[in-house]
């Protein structure tokens, strides 16, 4: 009964966030309405019996993903009310096709029976196991290739939006292969007897050598021999 | 099958997703100018393909099912990080991020 009770709660609030975000008028309170659903959505798996994923999703989707998407809202200076345009035009559509949707899915639900135990065996684990210990022993062992799988998506991921996002700035310092490769002792190192009680400053600084280093260090310059890329990107953009 | 679950049955569960799903569907098409509002319509959509896989699987005393829940939140995260660097990156470059304006690539 209190497990009913808890499910109706939750799985009315997380519909009822769930319209909030689709219908609200400011992105930032979208996403805020999504950080409840996701709570919610946790709390459902947690009546299913769900605890690690459950406690998954409140970190990685409330932790991570909302997260972005808050920076990201606020980040970009967006004229929201022009995004909202055509909301009315395209709401007698939506609606028509998510009703249509709607009613096929509760056909398909209602004439649905599940099959009989035992026509699929199931993957069973020692029901002593936490829920956590037991995923644990499922993906480690039938699940491995698909779990190393996962981690390099997500290496993917990180690569590519770091390369989106990443531009080379004036004041960057990109490492330079073949300068680094080309250089020589002679243009590096300059070796000076330095008189007992004379300043460093005075025989030039300790930035040697003295005639290279400021053209090379100057900022925007990527050293000799590449062609300036902040310019041709400046030019596209 | 899991007790709290075995109270409450599938049939709800079922439903809640169902309802999350053509809500999803339905932002999508309410919000086509607004990618930001468009991309967390496609996390509601994943979430309730979630919420499926986690009462099945709970219903069946099958495991399975929340292990996929756990690739499916991967890909999930990876989706959602990559959209919102091209976001970041489009309006960087053009200034706006009308949907209807993304017709650069049209031949």
């Amino acid at each position: 009964m209190m497990a009913q009770l808890v499910f109706y709660v939750f799985a009315a609030v997380l519909l009822l966030s769930a319209a909030m975000v689709i219908s609200a008028r400011n992105p930032v309170h979208a996403v805020l309405f999504l950080i409840l659903g996701f709570f919610n959505a946790a709390g459902l798996f947690l009546v299913a019996g769900a605890e690690f994923l459950a406690m998954l999703l409140v970190i990685v989707y409330v932790g991570a993903v909302a997260v972005l998407f808050l920076f990201v809202v606020m980040m970009l200076d967006i004229d929201f009310s022009r995004l909202r345009e055509g909301f009315q035009r395209y709401a007698p559509l939506g609606l028509c096709i998510g009703g249509v949707l709607l009613a096929e899915l509760l056909m398909a639900f209602s004439n649905w029976r599940m099959a009989p135990a035992g026509v699929v065996a199931p993957l069973t684990v020692d029901p002593a196991l936490t829920n956590t210990a037991a995923l644990g022993t499922v993906i480690y062992t039938h699940y491995v290739l698909l779990f190393q799988a996962c981690g390099l998506v997500l290496l993917v991921a990180m690569i590519g939006a770091i390369v989106l996002t990443l531009r080379s700035t004036a004041t960057g310092r990109r490492q330079n292969i073949g300068r680094q490769h080309a250089r020589t002792r002679e243009e590096t190192l300059e070796l000076v007897n330095l008189p007992l009680g004379e300043n460093v400053f005075e025989q030039g600084g300790f930035l040697r050598p003295k005639g290279s280093y400021y053209e090379i260090a100057a900022p925007g310059s990527y050293g000799a021999g590449e062609p300036d890329k902040t310019e041709t990107e400046e030019k596209g953009a | 099958m899991n007790p709290a679950i075995a109270s409450v049955g599938l049939g709800p569960y079922l439903f809640v997703s169902a309802a999350l799903l053509v809500l999803g569907v339905f932002g999508i098409f309410l919000n086509r100018k607004n990618i930001i509002v468009l991309l967390m319509s496609m996390e509601l959509i994943l979430l309730s393909a979630n919420l499926n896989l986690v009462a099945f699987s709970s219903a069946h005393g099958d495991l399975s099912g929340q292990v996929m829940v756990l690739f499916v939140l991967t890909i999930a995260a990876a989706e959602a990080a990559i959209g919102l660097a091209i976001v970041t990156v489009y309006f960087r470059n053009r200034g706006s991020i009308q949907v209807e304006d993304v017709t650069m690539m049209k031949g």
